[in-house]
């Protein structure tokens, strides 16, 4: 039973491909820049995704959000809950929780001596809401809320340039209090924030929890817990732990909360596994060229090996180690390149010159890129098993020939 | 008496385009071991195709070759290629080194494929360099050596296993007239101490002198075969 000779095969493999140092440089060169381009790609959508993600939980979501049934498809505020009981407490106790507050959140509408417009009124425990929301870093002109606030409130900057109003000047906000009468109340502007997307900045008036309570006549009634945990991934055993101690509620995660990320998520794999697919077909085809041209050239060794002894399976193994050597040498150069090009980019790629919309998506026109092992893993096995599936067409053809026609091949 | 080599009825046609080339017919005969025979013949006579199919190159289109006993007109490719790593070296014109190994790599190829230790081989073909005068040259390419070189070190690759059989085809075809006769010196030797079973095909009148049969093709037949003492 013949054995594999694996270091003899190794030996004529690395010696063969430097026979012709600019083909086998071209073609790692070209298979390199393939690579990087795959990791590279996949770290700057990752990052941007990431991006993404992180803007819209921070942006009042939460990982895990309480309501009251019905308030998801109605955001009313009929569909409002009462505040945890002792079970709930507790399970929001739970270590795995490192923040949570409870929030009134309804329709609204504002309107300054100029101008009015739709809003959701959201009613924060300001103390609670550090380490949960954005608002509380996002504050750039005034202050942020105190619990003492009982008039004051937060714009977006985007709804005060619409409203034209600014710090210190007066708006009024009115909804709908529990005896669906109109409630109504003047407020003194006393922070604008900014924030991405701008719809955040548009869409949204920040008053204390206390305030909006009292307005719209709620008692002690709330209309979401939100919270943050350590993991956003791994929220299933505190999902399951708050939902016994709140049968009656709504208990979902930001998955459900905001499935257009998770479905943006989704996209962005298939994005990343087509594009994959397009560079590897690309370099496949240089690949197999340069195997085939030096099989055809070295027909007359391929017989010589089979004249000696060498078993067609040993022929195999020889192309196929040839295109090994390439495959690993150009993923190593390839890797190399991605990892210092996401080192290179570690403060961010500034798109804004090109890309003004973004923010309007709620993509950050500077993109973090985020080197996931996962995405380096499928590209580096995606190119060394299909390299060398692709690699077996050539190999099959230099073990195919009958000794003497090689040899007396001229 | 026991025989390396046995032909019988052997028949090669060749199809080139919608001709069909009668290389060989019914070709019959037995060489004993240790022989040193000389196939010779015109250029077209069949003397490298019977070469060819003794070797397991190639299969007979009709008759039976038996090498050591084996049918290798009725092997499998991977049972002809063990045939020939463990039984049969070879010897061929253009001297068919492995370009990227240096000498002493050649001759190892064999002994490699053979699973030969690394230190045996090692010592095995530095020793049979010197024993074809090709010692302090172990480590060049074959780019680097003489066409007599060259040959010399196919031969030892041939050889340094020891098979029982040698199939050389013209092998001084490409090497002056002082060389060739050092060469086939060499061969002889082999012949004589190590009981190796030579066979050759060549137009050179000096390796017919050499041999101990010469068997003379002509348009595919042997129309000859005279032993010499």
């Amino acid at each position: 039973m013949p054995t594999l000779k694996t270091p003899l095969l190794l030996t004529l493999a690395w010696r063969n491909l430097w026979r012709h140092h600019g083909r086998t440089a071209a073609i790692l060169f070209a298979l390199a820049l393939g690579v990087w381009s795959m990791v590279s790609l996949a770290a700057l959508s990752r990052g941007s995704m990431e991006q993404q993600l992180v803007k819209a939980i921070l942006n009042l979501t939460g990982h895990i959000q309480i309501h009251a049934p019905g308030y998801r498809d109605d955001p009313a505020i009929e569909h409002r809950l009462s505040p945890p009981g002792s079970a709930l407490t507790a399970a929001l106790s739970r270590p795995e929780v490192a923040a949570w507050a409870t929030r009134v959140r309804v329709p609204a509408v504002v309107a300054s001596e100029r101008e009015s417009a739709g809003v959701t009124l959201v009613g924060i425990e300001p103390a609670r809401e550090r380490g949960l929301s954005f608002i509380a870093d996002a504050v750039t002109e005034g202050r942020y809320l105190e619990p003492a606030d009982e008039a004051g409130i937060l714009l977006g900057r985007k709804l005060a340039e619409r409203l034209e109003t600014g710090v210190g000047r007066r708006v009024v906000v009115m909804s709908q209090d529990v005896n669906n009468s109109v409630a109504d109340r003047g407020f003194r502007v006393v922070g604008i924030f900014d924030a991405e997307p701008q719809a955040v900045e548009e869409g949204y008036v920040l008053v204390t929890r206390a305030t909006a309570q009292r307005m719209l006549k709620l008692g002690d009634d709330i209309s979401e817990i939100a919270l943050m945990t350590a993991n956003r991934d791994r929220l299933d055993g505190l999902l399951a732990a708050l939902r016994v101690a709140a049968p009656n509620l709504d208990v979902q995660p930001w998955t459900v909360v905001e499935p257009l990320l998770v479905l943006t998520e989704k996209i962005v794999n298939v994005i990343l596994i087509i594009w994959y697919v397009i560079v590897f077909t690309a370099m496949s085809f240089g690949l197999v060229n340069t195997l085939l041209m030096a099989v055809f050239e070295r027909t007359r060794e391929f017989g010589l090996f089979q004249a000696l002894g060498m078993q067609p399976t040993h022929i195999l193994g020889q192309v196929l180690a040839e295109s090994f050597i390439l495959l690993a040498v150009a993923l190593a150069l390839g890797n190399l390149g991605g990892w210092l090009t996401v080192l290179a980019l570690k403060d961010g790629l500034d798109l804004s010159a090109f890309a003004q919309g973004f923010e309007m998506i709620g993509v950050s026109p500077i993109i973090y890129p985020a080197l996931h092992a996962g995405d380096v893993a499928a590209a580096n096995v995606l190119v060394t098993v299909l390299g060398l599936a692709a690699s077996l067409y050539p190999a099959w053809r230099a073990a195919r020939h009958v000794p003497v026609e090689a040899i007396t091949r001229a | 008496m026991e025989y390396t080599v046995v032909c019988r009825n052997v028949a090669k046609v060749y199809h080139q385009d919608t001709v069909a080339v009668q290389a060989l017919t019914d070709v019959s005969l037995e060489i004993p071991k240790k022989d040193f025979v000389c196939f010779s013949g015109p250029s077209g006579s069949g003397k490298t195709t019977l070469l060819n199919l003794i070797g397991g190159l190639d299969r007979p289109t009709g008759g039976e070759i038996l090498v050591d006993g084996n049918r290798v007109d009725q092997m499998e490719k991977g049972a002809l290629a063990e045939l020939r790593l463990r039984r049969i070296g070879f010897v061929f014109q253009a001297y068919n080194l492995i370009p990227v190994l240096t000498a002493q790599e050649n001759v190892e190829f064999v002994m490699q494929l053979q699973g030969v230790p690394a230190a045996e081989r090692g010592a095995k073909a530095r020793e049979i360099l010197k024993e074809v005068g090709l010692d302090g040259l172990e480590d060049r390419r074959p780019g680097e050596l003489s066409g007599g070189q060259q040959q010399r070190v196919a031969v030892a690759r041939a050889i340094v296993s020891e098979p029982s059989l040698v199939l050389a085809d013209e092998p001084t075809a490409n090497l002056d007239s002082k060389t060739a006769e050092n060469l086939m010196q060499l061969l002889r030797h082999m012949n004589k101490e190590h009981g190796v079973t030579f066979i050759f095909s060549t137009h050179d009148k000096l390796v017919m002198d050499f041999s101990r049969r010469l068997i003379t093709l002509r348009d595919g037949r042997i129309v000859e075969d005279v032993r010499r003492n």
